[in-house]
């Protein structure tokens, strides 16, 4: 199988060397978080194995350095997800307010389970632990956004609006 | 009903007080003003120390001892980190801090910065809050432009850089070693202390590690002066602490409160949550993040000794963990009489489980263990001898880990089975009735035992 090496765009590649200014020299190192968020966003919302290594070439750093810390935190998705990844908190606040039934009726809507993507790849859903929006409860992640005080029936225009922006 | 001091939050409803221009017109870094122009960084410690502030982020140590412990023999450059991975279940305050008013934190990071002689800042937040990473750089732009922030701030000599730093999903981040280790670009794992931080932090050099709310309260301290501060909120609770209220009630959200303010009235106040919602009655409160004690209704509005409960860290943890909690990072979750305790502690498990580093066997194993026998009792397979397991696993884990994680997971299961075992006992009793997730909403959870008691 052949792969192609990934390649910043001039303006990511801009960012990436104004993040990594933002520490002493030699401690490069600091940037490989916010690097690896750039590379996300910059190359289909997830972290490839050949992702990585390139962000391992950038920084300096050995590929091990970078695969240790992408599989650490949750929010590196280390497999490919749909175009719309719904992250829905289940934690106590949210569950006391009603997240089992989001969970519940999105899994209907979408005819999936937690984890998985939709046929058309249009929707990733994924439950995750509380993302500290307790007051706003129930309440789901979608990019770079939070959509708080959920109910079952706003959830209808909520998902056409998302799959609508994203097609355009 | 007298309103209580605001500092914090006293402009958050000017309009535009997310922009410089505003917060500067509300009376915005005149404690920078006044630091760096009339104050030594010794002197500003000292105020910090008499103010009596206690670290915001849930420990409660006082924020000017911890100042003082900074190695200022070593000349290597010093760091202050400010602590925005705000990942508490049940809290929420910093991120509306940093939402609405940005230049709150920036403010208090110059007067921090300036204290500890620090010349390169970090504010380390929580990778989710994506919008707010550009109101903070705005925020610090505006700074700069004005000549707060740089080389040679207002004319004093003292130069500061901050930059700001995402985290990216990892709960663990928020421990203090942790967040260093993560910022030099490394998987969440905490540090053994000794050396701690203060000597040995960021990249091997004295390091600093305060609470969003911690430090933007620090600018009023220096207005006002420490001993003023010290006349808001009551006894060695002084200040203002910020409450980020959730669950079954009226009015969710976050209140800034004057220290000392009865449990009671905050719950039932129209001026903060409002009541029980849906005409319920009062079950538990968890009153300061998920790792804190759980307490049944009578425990958090009076103490054993019919004292009523106040919001301040003595009052709040009077009667130890037998009948007492703690104020902690202020996460106050409500529940009414139909919620499940075992179903909500079966959630903060599986969040602990998820979590947990991995580093120490006893968190790593132990939440893993708690989190699958707390399922099996929620879904109608538990065993009677799985409640003393539970209580067994958690006494197993609580002390016998490097970081505080351990002691989070440990100590809701503790309270939940201390205080309410006899809801426990009903799972295992009636598997088929709680099989269904809404149980205790369709037929509320009575006491047999005081049922027995009546009837005799």
């Amino acid at each position: 199988m052949t792969t192609t090496q990934p390649q910043f765009s001039d303006a990511a590649m801009a960012l990436v060397q104004k993040i990594i200014k933002r520490y002493p020299e030699g401690r490069q190192k600091s940037a490989l978080l916010p690097v690896l968020h750039v590379a996300q966003a910059e190359f289909g919302g997830w972290l490839s194995p050949g992702t990585m290594d390139y962000v391992a070439s950038i920084l300096d750093l050995k590929p091990i350095e970078v695969y240790e810390v992408a599989s650490f935190y949750t929010m590196y998705n280390l497999r490919p997800v749909g175009k719309c990844l719904l992250e829905v908190c289940r934690t106590g606040p949210c569950m006391l307010r009603g997240s089992d039934d989001i969970i519940e009726y999105l899994e209907n809507k979408l005819g999936i389970k937690d984890g998985e993507t939709t046929a058309d790849g249009m929707f990733t859903l994924k439950t995750v632990e509380c993302l500290a929006s307790c007051g706003t409860a129930p309440m789901m992640q979608v990019g770079d956004h939070y959509i708080e005080n959920l109910t079952c029936e706003k959830l209808d225009d909520i998902l056409s609006d998302l799959a609508e922006r994203t097609s355009k | 009903m007298t309103m209580g001091k605001k500092l914090l939050l006293k402009d958050i409803d000017v309009p535009g007080i997310k922009s410089f221009e505003v917060y500067r017109r509300q009376g915005g870094y005149a404690a920078v003003e006044k630091a760096l122009k009339t104050m030594t960084p010794d002197q500003v410690i000292d105020e910090v120390k008499k103010s009596g502030l206690r670290g915001r982020g849930g420990a409660g140590f006082p924020t000017g001892m911890k100042w003082s412990f900074l190695d200022r023999k070593s000349d290597k450059p010093r760091y202050l980190i400010c602590n925005a991975d705000e990942s508490e279940p049940g809290t929420f305050k910093d991120r509306y801090l940093m939402e609405f008013i940005p230049h709150a934190l920036i403010e208090g990071m110059i007067v921090s910065s300036y204290a500890l002689g620090a010349k390169t800042s970090y504010i380390y937040m929580r990778g989710e809050f994506r919008w707010i990473f550009p109101i903070l750089e705005q925020a610090i732009e505006e700074a700069r432009a004005a000549g707060f922030l740089g080389q040679n701030i207002l004319g004093s000599g003292y130069s500061l850089e901050l930059y700001v730093h995402p985290g990216a999903g990892a709960y663990i981040c928020g421990e203090e070693t942790a967040q260093i280790e993560s910022l030099e670009g490394k998987r969440g794992n905490p540090r053994n202390k000794p050396p701690f931080p203060a000597v040995v932090g960021l990249y091997g050099c004295p390091t600093v590690v305060n609470n969003v709310e911690s430090i933007a309260a620090v600018p009023h301290i220096i207005n006002m002066g420490g001993d003023e501060y010290t006349k808001i909120g009551v006894g060695k609770s002084t200040g203002t602490k910020l409450i980020s209220a959730s669950g079954h009630i009226n009015k969710p959200g976050v209140y800034e409160i004057e220290l000392g303010l009865p449990v009671e009235e905050f719950i039932y106040s129209d001026e903060y949550c409002g009541g029980i919602w849906k005409g319920r009655k009062l079950k538990a409160v968890i009153a300061g993040g998920s790792s804190v004690p759980i307490l049944p209704a009578d425990l958090i509005l009076k103490t054993t000794k019919g004292e009523p409960r106040l919001m301040s860290y003595e009052s709040l943890a009077d009667g130890g963990f037998q009948t007492g909690t703690m104020l902690g990072s202020g996460g106050f979750i409500v529940m009414d009489e139909t919620a499940c305790i075992v179903r909500n502690l079966w959630t903060f498990a599986r969040f602990y489980h998820h979590e947990s580093c991995g580093q120490c066997s006893p968190c790593r194993e132990g939440t893993g263990w708690m989190e699958k026998v707390l399922h099996r009792i929620e879904h109608g397979h538990g065993h009677m001898h799985d409640i003393d397991l539970l209580v067994n696993v958690a006494k197993n884990i609580e002390g016998n880990t490097i970081c505080p994680l351990g002691d989070a997971a440990a100590w809701p299961v503790a309270s939940a089975i201390r205080h309410f075992r006899e809801e426990f006992e009903y799972h295992v009793k009636y598997p088929e009735k709680v099989k269904d997730r809404n149980h205790f909403e369709k037929e509320p959870f009575i006491s047999e035992r005081k049922l027995s008691v009546a009837e005799v």
